[in-house]
């Protein structure tokens, strides 16, 4: 093999990766929030609907759930803009369809969530003189939120990883800074072999975070 | 609509590569990654350990970033591997990883006492694995594995990007020639979600017919 490693180019060049990690991270943050607020709406509507209305969400989570991402982000950026007549930019399209897509994934874990609910819990809650919107603020979202937060600290995980294929759209995040510097200097081995654990460290790093949180708002049965 | 229709045939050749390319790596992921699975979770552990630091450090990387390096590194070690079988051997690696996750659930899952009996009445390894293991461990492996399988397909996407021309990369060389975007993507959707719904109803199909079975 006559291949010597020189990392000289990576380092020159590491903002790049090192902004794009910070954008993968925001592109990730942003896409769960907006996911959960989509995700959570559209498990509450859904929750105890009629039959049309649980229809369209099954739809919309089907859909995007069984289709690739790359194509939800080709369709967003390419396709809608073209019917539409108007445009966005990368970064905002890949936002909207990382949201998009985390919402069909968090309705799901949303309303498993909302159906572990103990019975009991809502009913002490009528039992106390809550209106219903009360019964939601104060007694099922905070629970339920309990009961999902795994959950959600693993699809905020996943999609921290997915925000690589924003690079299909030049948007700068980890992934595009990687290929930038590897089609400019052709240090395939290097690239990789620095890019991999910037991924790696950060998805455990993540973890880690995420299961100290889980434990501190843990349901703990006495 | 006559877009659509045109280009159909075209389609089908795209079609036909995604599921080859999905069909070997799903063959590929289902061998190693249940041998794999059963060595973690009854191997030594110069074996288990090595399989544990593959699969999380496999599965903590997005699957792009497999697909690229091994892409444009096997080259490098002097193989002269074609983007195709590259494109294979990454997605097939980055699924063990999950298939070796599936296995280890599912055999883990079989209490002890399933295996003192086959020890006690003299059963080998292999045999306790064969005839005790793996028959009941069928119901918890089968629908999360096939959960992989419907994550095969939609990441068989990605092997567009390193140029070979399945379904994806059909549909966007379809959009070069005729710049009608919205249908292509439309059409291309559809063909993915009916292969990949009706592989998740499957799955969950089996997962409710097992789900009687109590322990």
């Amino acid at each position: 093999m006559n291949y010597h490693l020189n990392y000289n180019f990576i380092w020159k060049y590491f903002d790049r990766l090192a902004w794009g990690l910070v954008l993968s991270l925001e592109l990730a943050a942003i896409g769960i929030a907006i996911g959960c607020v989509i995700g959570l709406v559209l498990a509450l509507v859904s929750h105890g609907a009629r039959r049309p209305v649980r229809f369209v969400v099954g739809a919309y989570v089907e859909f995007i759930r069984n289709v690739p991402l790359l194509l939800l982000v080709y369709l967003v950026f390419y396709g809608i803009p073209s019917v539409g007549g108007f445009a966005y930019d990368a970064t905002t399209s890949f936002t909207m369809t990382l949201a998009i897509y985390a919402g069909a994934y968090l309705v799901e874990v949303f309303r498993a969530g909302l159906d572990a609910i103990p019975r009991g819990l809502i009913d002490a809650g009528c039992a106390i003189g809550l209106t219903p919107w009360q019964r939601v603020l104060y007694v099922r979202l905070p629970t339920m939120f309990r009961i999902v937060l795994p959950s959600l600290g693993n699809a905020f995980i996943s999609l921290f990883k997915d925000t690589s294929l924003a690079t299909v759209l030049a948007v700068p995040e980890l992934m595009y800074g990687a290929n930038w510097i590897y089609t400019n200097t052709f240090r395939i081995v290097e690239v990789w072999t620095v890019v991999a654990p910037m991924y790696l460290v950060t998805g455990f790093v993540l973890l880690f975070g995420l299961r100290r949180l889980e434990y501190r708002f843990a349901v703990r049965r006495r | 609509m006559s877009v659509m229709l045109n280009s159909l045939p075209f389609l089908w050749q795209g079609l036909l590569v995604t599921l080859h390319v999905s069909v070997l790596v799903v063959v590929i992921a289902l061998g190693c990654g249940v041998l794999l699975g059963v060595g973690l979770s009854f191997g030594p552990r110069w074996i288990a350990w090595p399989v544990r630091i593959y699969s999380d450090i496999i599965r903590g990387l997005p699957l792009l970033v497999l697909i690229f390096s091994i892409y444009y590194m096997l080259p490098l070690t002097g193989w002269n591997v074609s983007n195709f079988w590259a494109a294979v051997i990454a997605l097939a690696a980055f699924e063990t990883a999950h298939v070796i996750e599936v296995t280890r659930g599912a055999v883990q899952s079989i209490p002890p006492g399933q295996h003192e009996a086959g020890k006690a009445i003299g059963l080998t390894f292999a045999q306790r694995m064969l005839y005790v293991v793996f028959p009941q461990a069928l119901r918890r492996f089968l629908p999360p594995w096939i959960n992989t399988v419907v994550a095969t397909v939609q990441g068989s996407a990605l092997v567009s990007l390193v140029g070979i021309v399945d379904l994806m990369l059909s549909i966007q060389q379809v959009i070069g020639r005729t710049f009608r975007p919205m249908p292509m993507y439309i059409l291309g959707a559809l063909i993915y979600f009916v292969i990949n719904y009706a592989l998740s109803l499957t799955s969950r199909t089996l997962e409710a017919r097992f789900a009687y079975v109590r322990e």
